[in-house]
């Protein structure tokens, strides 16, 4: 009757979380979806709590324990830190899951196959063979090792404790290719070896190479694919949670880690395709790491002032705000919503184009904006924007690089050709704020910076912007 | 060797790939954040196997891993979940117009 009653409950957590999905995909309903799958993992954990023999102190403390560190955590984030944070909860999903097959792996050992195998019918009503309980285990153990590493190299490269460039080194792919074999073949030694004392070594060599793969994908990665990574091993971290399902039998695991698995592989796919390259390109190609070439591009970048800018800002009639991951680091986006205010006052129609992979995340510059209380009408998305941006006055770019590269357009031998990109090079004027003379990310030099209509204005874009306001104020 | 129940868990991980790429095949890129953190935090379901972890008498080793399992799987979950409210309610406010003039 127990079991019954747990069953039900979970495949009402399951229906939960579906619809929570669904809602998620959505701007009028989000919220809604996102406390409704919340209810869902509640009503998953008090089902839970329903099973017999549990040990009840340690489950209060450790839900109380990691709670409150969440909770914590989850309030005092400023926006501008979000992307590490979101890597690091999704790296402490896949270490959960991985100390779950590690936790069931040990309760296999002490008790023998057989023994675990009761327990198992026990709890789940479900008879399996060893060797299935044995494949769920390592393979959970390789996938939330690798999310749990990978999420952390992410962390420390979003929230610039660790270089954000790519660093390669030659033959890398030769060895992660040795690396993944080997954990492989140690998920094979590990079943094989059944209650043997190697079979421990080999599960034990297979967790450390899951945790080493984990750094060696993510390392070879540069800031401006991150989007595409976050979105990769928060699939992972749910096709593990999927793999901890199989071990336990669990269909609520199953069905909720399949659930985040595809929708993160759905959002990998939009910033590939918004990059205009495979899965395969972004995390084997070291994209940025070798210098490229500028190729093509003639010209002088022309300097430009403050108040130069705000002469021409002050006779246009639309402008076209263009952020990167610039505005992110300057942390302009409060700075850049007064001057919008501004323009519109002064009788402008101002629209922010956001390019699906602007910033480290997906949807980075979204967020940003949302703190910053643009107004979510303002935001458009490329699609909508490079349709008029030949009748735009004056766009500003701000911090933004190889999202407005034109030799994505029309340089063939651009390693970026192909990828679609915010037309800013079309408006009648384009301002640039950038820090530097320096190239972008990818170390590629950037066509529009050397455009007949760009003008450049160089230093920290928030004082930039300001600087900016201020001119309108006098 | 009974393989019944083995594909029926199949059969439920296969329906639900194909029930996830259809519930979100299309996302506007206000949402892309929110959708990866909520989603993220429903990757922490793993904590339901952290608790049946801890139902053991199987020795000091599995109860110990169990209980680091429930504590890594509460931070996700309940980080996750706060921090991705916290986004919407700021998407939120933008419906009824904001500060515009």
């Amino acid at each position: 009757m127990n079991a019954v009653l747990i069953n039900l409950l979970y495949i009402a957590a399951s229906i939960l979380f579906i619809f929570g999905i669904k809602w998620l995909g959505s701007a009028d309903t989000a919220r809604r979806g996102n406390r409704l799958s919340s209810v869902g993992m509640l009503l998953a954990v008090v089902a839970t709590l329903l099973y017999l023999g549990l040990d009840w102190p340690m489950v209060a403390a450790g839900i109380l324990l990691g709670g409150a560190i969440g909770a914590v955590a989850a309030t005092r984030v400023q926006m501008t830190g979000m992307p590490e944070m979101v890597a690091l909860f999704n790296g402490f999903g896949g270490l959960a899951s991985l100390l779950v097959g590690a936790a069931e792996y040990a309760k296999l050992r002490v008790g023998g196959v057989d023994h675990y195998l009761e327990l198992l019918q026990a709890q789940s009503g479900v008879t399996v063979p060893g060797w299935f309980v044995l494949v769920a285990i390592g393979l959970t153990a390789l996938i939330g090792g690798i999310t749990f590493t990978g999420s952390l190299v992410a962390w420390g490269k979003l929230s610039g404790k660790f270089p954000g460039k790519p660093s390669l080194f030659s033959g890398q792919q030769f060895v992660n290719l040795v690396a993944m074999v080997a954990a492989v073949t140690g998920i094979v030694l590990m079943v094989a070896g059944g209650e043997t004392a190697w079979a421990v070594y080999a599960g034990v060599a297979l967790v450390v190479l899951a945790l080493l793969l984990g750094v060696l994908i993510t390392v070879p990665i540069g800031g401006g694919d991150m989007p595409v990574v976050i979105a990769l091993l928060n699939s992972l971290s749910g096709i593990a949670a999927a793999m901890a399902g199989f071990i336990i039998l669990n269909n609520v695991l199953v069905v909720a880690g399949c659930l985040v698995g595809a929708s993160g592989l759905i959002l990998t796919g939009i910033m590939c395709k918004a990059m205009n390259r495979s899965i395969g390109n972004v995390l084997f190609s070291g994209f940025g790491a070798t210098a490229q070439a500028g190729t093509g591009v003639t010209g002088e970048m022309k300097p430009s002032t403050v108040e130069d800018a705000y002469y021409v800002l002050e006779a246009a009639q639309s402008v076209v705000i263009v952020p990167g991951y610039g505005m992110a680091v300057a942390q302009a986006q409060h700075a850049v919503k007064e001057l919008a205010g501004i323009l519109e006052e002064n009788g402008a129609e101002v629209r922010f184009a956001i390019h699906p992979v602007a910033g480290r995340m997906p949807g980075h510059m979204n967020v940003l904006l949302a703190e910053a209380d643009v107004p979510y009408e303002m935001l458009q998305e490329m699609d909508q924007v490079n349709p008029i941006m030949p009748t735009v006055d004056v766009a500003i770019v701000i911090g933004a690089n190889d999202v407005v590269n034109p030799a994505a357009l029309d340089d063939p031998s651009s390693p970026i050709y192909g990828m679609p990109i915010i037309h800013a090079h079309e408006a009648r004027t384009v301002y640039c704020l950038k820090r530097g003379q320096g190239a972008g990310f990818s170390g590629l030099e950037n066509a529009l910076f050397f455009g007949e209509n760009t003008r450049m204005l160089y230093g920290d874009a928030k004082a930039t912007v300001s600087a900016l306001v201020a001119e309108f104020g006098k | 060797m009974e393989l019944a129940p083995l594909l029926l868990l199949l059969f439920a991980f296969t329906l639900a790939i194909f029930l996830g790429f259809e519930l979100i095949s299309k996302v506007p890129s206000q949402l892309h954040t929110p959708l990866m953190s909520g989603s993220n935090a429903i990757s922490g379901i793993t904590i339901v196997g952290a608790l049946l972890a801890l139902n053991t008498m199987e020795g000091p080793a599995a109860k110990w891993l169990g209980f680091a399992a429930v504590v890594f799987a509460s931070i996700n979950v309940v980080g996750g979940y706060m921090v991705t409210d916290r986004m919407l309610a700021m998407f939120k406010k933008k419906d009824k117009g904001g500060p515009r003039p």
